[in-house]
């Protein structure tokens, strides 16, 4: 019988200092479950990307996070202004965040490209005005 | 598994029991038990923040006693940078080793001056290093970083740069010069390193990295104090001594490492909090373009030690004026080259890594177990009040899905159980038997 573990995190908008707790939260959870090395490294650096993408872009949302006993869901929810040109963020460098974030360090345009290259499954869908839905899947065997 | 040693332990008749050290405690290490602070040895990193936060005293650190000396015929003090920023008013590095010689030992041999030679080693093999890894280097000097690592961040340890310290190489070189010097065998040489910390008393007596120890003992900075103190007071003529440079003495506060190594990108954190957070981003590839990270677990470096004497601010101050003293004199000096070899100067092993998180090896087990554990929790009070003598209550759920707790052991829990028992006890009053009450029939 598979058994599923289900965390829901909600991520505040603009809330810089808080942003990457949700993907401790989850790292920590991950290790109490003896997941792999390069496992945790994947599903960690996905999560945090994709919270901070919420803090930046998506005016926050919510995390929810369904572990297995050999993959992680992680599914991340806005309600920001959506992406009108799907193709086009996903590519590295292309990031239209504000200048003030950037001297944050954030903004490089890595954030969406680098969570499709740790995930082995990634669905992104998005509605102008409506929001964003990202669906990352990491498995432990790949 | 090896058998885990550490030099941070409780003098039970001091302790209280009270909850300090088990909420400072970073790997929530400690328990209270029968009245007593217990520490589950596999989960202390011998950082020394139950030493600072004890307000009886009750932890202390293990060192050698100085008596140890008489067993050697010639003895050889090996101070540690922060050392040199603990006496008022010195300006002059060899009043504090003409000040060792003095209270008892033959010669000393400056850590550092090995740690001249380690950062020169670390400046040459980085770019290797660092080609085959993703992130910063992280340095190995602070062996409370190796051990947090190896139970916390078994995947960082990949990035950790697997050399000797300081300490350790000058006690190689310092036996060795004995050896020519004197013509005594290696056995009958004391190599004793002055400590300002226990986490570094614990790595030299269990190495990480090596298998055999290179030290005879270790003294703390406080104990040796007291001898020392007036020996410094009495110097009017010092020896001249002192080769190594502040490039090696800027190794005692948080910082100086990474300058060492004329690193550009690096990065220095120290405090031991501080190191978690860092560890953490390290970990979400927020650092990828930093190159070398010096870490402490002491606030401000060694000379924030728990067994140093002076306040961490004052000796910073006092070693960096020194360093205005001495200018860029000796800097360059290094250990005689026949101990610079790759052989001595790279690790042997890699320590074991053991997560303390890990709930279960079988997965559906560990998965069960958090669930279950996640579910209590939802039924405790989450004031962490530590009353129970775990330092959360998420701790305690922990304690009790292992096993180690009762769920009677959170004193809200018991109230509502007696509350319960209570009630029923007042209905079982109320309660009349048949002989005594109308039964319908």
């Amino acid at each position: 019988m598979s058994q599923v573990l289900t965390q829901k995190y909600v991520v505040g908008a603009d809330d810089f200092a808080a942003a990457g707790a949700a993907s401790a939260a989850v790292k920590k959870t991950l290790k109490q479950l003896n997941f792999p090395v390069d496992f945790i490294r994947r599903a960690s650096i996905a999560m945090y990307e994709g919270e901070i993408n919420m803090v930046i872009h998506g005016g926050g949302g919510v995390a929810s996070v369904e572990i297995y006993e050999d993959c992680v869901k992680i599914i991340l929810t806005d309600k920001g202004p959506g992406i009108p040109d799907i193709e086009q963020a996903m590519q590295e460098g292309y990031s239209t965040a504000t200048d003030s974030i950037r001297e944050l360090g954030f903004g490089a345009g890595m954030g969406l490209p680098n969570i499709k290259k740790q995930s082995d499954d990634f669905e992104i869908t998005s509605e102008v005005d409506k929001g964003t839905t990202l669906i990352i899947t990491i498995n432990s065997n790949s | 598994m090896e058998s885990i040693s550490h030099s941070v332990t409780l003098d039970a008749d001091k302790c209280k029991g009270c909850i300090n050290c088990i909420k400072r405690c970073p790997t929530e290490a400690i328990r209270v038990r029968n009245g007593k602070a217990v520490i589950m040895s596999d989960h202390c990193i011998d950082c020394g923040e139950c030493i600072r936060i004890c307000p009886n005293h009750a932890k202390k650190a293990i060192s050698d006693p100085i008596s140890i000396m008489k067993n050697f015929k010639y003895k050889i003090a090996l101070p540690a940078p922060s050392l040199y920023g603990q006496f008022r008013g010195n300006r002059d590095a060899n009043v504090i080793l003409t000040a060792l010689i003095n209270i008892g030992f033959d010669d000393i041999y400056e850590v550092a001056l090995a740690a001249q030679s380690v950062s020169d080693y670390t400046t040459e093999i980085l770019p290797g290093a660092r080609a085959l890894l993703h992130g910063p280097l992280i340095s190995s000097a602070c062996p409370v970083i190796v051990k947090l690592i190896s139970i916390r961040y078994p995947e960082l340890m990949d990035n950790v740069l697997k050399i000797i310290t300081p300490a350790e190489l000058a006690a190689i070189a310092a036996r060795a010069k004995a050896v020519e010097e004197t013509g005594l065998k290696p056995e009958e040489i004391g190599v004793f390193f002055i400590s300002p910390c226990p986490a570094k008393i614990t790595a030299l007596k269990h190495r990480i990295g090596y298998n055999e120890p290179v030290v005879d003992g270790i003294f703390s900075f406080s104990e040796l104090y007291k001898s020392l103190l007036p020996a410094v007071a009495k110097i009017n003529e010092p020896k001249d001594l002192s080769k190594a440079g502040i490039r090696g003495i800027e190794w005692s506060y948080s910082g100086g490492e990474g300058s060492a190594i004329g690193e550009n990108l690096f990065v220095a954190v120290d405090g031991i909090d501080n190191v978690i957070r860092v560890l953490d981003e390290i970990e979400n590839d927020k650092l990828s373009n930093v190159r070398f990270i010096e870490l402490n677990a002491c606030p401000g470096g060694c000379v924030g030690g728990c067994l140093a004497v002076e306040n961490p601010f004052v000796a910073r101050a006092r070693i960096q004026r020194l360093g205005i003293t001495m200018g860029d004199k000796k800097c360059n000096n290094t250990v005689d080259s026949k101990f610079l070899e790759p052989k001595i100067l790279n690790w042997e092993k890699t320590p074991e890594c053991h997560s303390i998180l890990s709930l279960d090896s079988d997965r559906g087990t560990a998965m069960r177990k958090l669930a279950d554990i996640e579910a209590l929790y939802e039924t405790l009070p989450s004031i962490d009040c530590g009353s129970c003598g775990a330092p959360s209550c998420h701790a305690l759920a922990e304690d009790i899905i292992k096993g180690t707790a009762l769920e009677s052991d959170c004193v809200f829990k018991l109230r509502e159980r007696m509350g319960t028992l209570f009630h029923e006890m007042a209905e079982l009053q109320e309660y009349m038997p048949p002989p005594f009450r109308e039964v319908k029939q």
